[in-house]
């Protein structure tokens, strides 16, 4: 960790004491462990101090001219708070060396210095300045982290729609409710040529700035798609390769794009590596619509993706989520599985889209209790009106 | 998370117990690529001690798949339990790595 030699700050107003530490110290030196400057006084102490930010320690006899080692050892942390002293005392001056522990000397060394102690003390005082500093540069490392996790989130949250298209006899919902410090879900609801409605579901296989600018490009990439295409498979296939393209971090996305018609009632969709829709019919009981057999989007270019067309009947309500639903676990760390999922509406249909998404949570937070999220839990979900 | 490996000549079978998930992928990353060395001829993954992936930790499986493949090296999982065989299936990555039942099926396959 330590590249250079430890340099090492003596302070004492006796001449003798540079020659003698220099002969003492040799083997140290000459190895490049240490390097010694020195002072006589405190205010000379002060001064070097201030002109080389390179001093890691500072050891300092306590009775000098001009300015005495207790009141160094007190001005110390407001050049550097993070180099270490040691303060040399008469020997059973115990007021003065609790004096300078108090004002933060790491450790103390009597007089006539032994420097066998001496070099243990100074030892032990760089073993600790170097774990110290290795705490603080994790510390750093973690709070650039948290950081990076808050922009992500800020990114992840500023692309979901906050209202939601309106047309005749439908009604659709969406919720997302992110994992601390995980991130990866997104939804988008559109309006289409002909009062289509197009919807997609996705969850970034990462975290991080780099997964939320992912995400964001997969949105815009899938709009655009959504807009300048026929069907969710060519949809799907758009987005992949648009992905595919410089994707060197192997990042990938799984989505479920669907478009439904309102004229007809006819639901389009495809997976790309995302959980199929859940149904709910009228009478409580529902259907898990088939798989299309897509692998997940950014991972094989010029993927052939399938689809699969569903008519939606009246009071219908179809239910996408990502894993984070699914996958969510309680204290026993059993999942809420889909099974669970289709028994949430078996007491009844749903009144609405919003009233569908909100009971999703709501039987996911009651199973989970206070079993901390792992992942993004994300829920759209389409109602068609009528009877 | 733990992944042990056994080696014969150039090749490594690499099993991996516990979860995966966000929180320990970039590890499971690294115990990977410090168990797989730069000559291995095929790498097979035994999943059967594995309870949970998530996305983040295909991922890494992903990466794997990519880097041998570079190298020319032939890859599988195998041991697959039904959660586990579920998520490869629903994310579409059991066609893109293949999956055998037992380690000797892989090892069978791949020695092909």
């Amino acid at each position: 960790m330590q590249q250079r030699p430890f340099k090492i700050l003596v302070v004492d107003d006796e001449p003798d004491l540079e020659p003698l530490m220099l002969q003492r110290m040799r083997r140290s030196i000459r190895s490049g462990h240490y390097e010694f400057v020195f002072a006589q006084n405190g205010i000379e102490a002060l001064k070097k101090l201030n002109d080389d930010d390179g001093i890691d320690m500072v050891v300092s006899d306590i009775n000098m001219p001009q300015m005495d080692g207790l009141t160094l050892l007190a001005q110390i942390p407001d050049v550097n708070p993070n180099i270490r002293s040691v303060i040399v005392s008469a020997y059973g001056d115990m007021k003065n060396i609790r004096t300078a522990m108090n004002r933060g000397a790491f450790d103390f060394v009597t007089k006539p210095i032994d420097f066998d102690d001496l070099q243990v003390t100074i030892d032990r005082t760089l073993r600790h300045l170097t774990e110290w500093r290795e705490a603080l540069a994790s510390r750093d490392r973690l709070v650039a982290l948290q950081n990076e996790l808050d922009v992500a989130s800020r990114i992840q949250q500023s692309i979901l729609p906050t209202d939601f298209p309106e047309a005749m006899g439908v009604e659709v919902f969406g919720m997302m409710q992110p994992a601390r410090n995980v991130g990866g879900d997104f939804f988008d609801v559109m309006n289409l040529e002909g009062g289509r409605i197009g919807m997609g579901i996705a969850d970034v296989s990462d975290k991080g700035v780099p997964a939320a600018l992912f995400m964001m490009s997969c949105r815009t990439l899938l709009k655009g798609a959504a807009i300048g295409t026929n069907t969710p498979a060519e949809v799907l296939g758009e987005v992949n390769d648009l992905l595919r393209e410089d994707n060197e971090a192997e990042m990938f996305v799984t989505l479920l794009y669907a478009d439904y018609n309102p004229a007809n009632g006819d639901l389009a969709y495809a997976s790309g590596g995302h959980d199929a829709p859940l149904v709910i019919h009228p009478d409580g009981s529902n259907t898990l619509l088939p798989l299309t057999g897509g692998v997940a989007l950014g991972v094989v270019p010029q993927f052939e993706y399938g689809q699969n067309t569903v008519k939606i009947a009246s009071g219908d309500t179809v239910i996408m989520y990502t894993d984070g639903v699914t996958e969510a676990m309680n204290s026993e760390g059993e999942q809420f599985g889909l099974g669970r999922l289709r028994e949430v509406f078996t007491a009844g249909p749903p009144a609405s889209a919003e009233v569908a998404c909100q009971a999703v949570f709501d039987a996911v937070r009651s199973f989970a209790g206070d079993t901390p999220q792992s992942d993004d839990i994300t829920c759209v979900t389409l109602q068609r009106k009528g009877g | 998370m733990a992944v042990t490996s056994e080696r014969q000549g150039g090749t490594l079978i690499a099993h991996v117990e516990g979860r995966v998930d966000g929180s320990n992928a970039r590890e499971f990353q690294g115990d990977l690529e410090s168990a797989i060395n730069d000559d291995d001829r095929i790498v097979v993954l035994d999943l059967a001690q594995l309870s949970y992936i998530s996305s983040a930790g295909l991922r890494v499986i992903l990466m794997v798949a990519k880097t041998l493949q570079r190298q020319q090296a032939k890859f599988a999982v195998c041991g697959l339990s039904e959660m586990i065989r579920e998520v490869f299936q629903v994310s579409g990555f059991d066609k893109i790595i293949p999956t055998h039942n037992s380690k000797e099926d892989a090892l069978a396959a791949l020695a092909g």
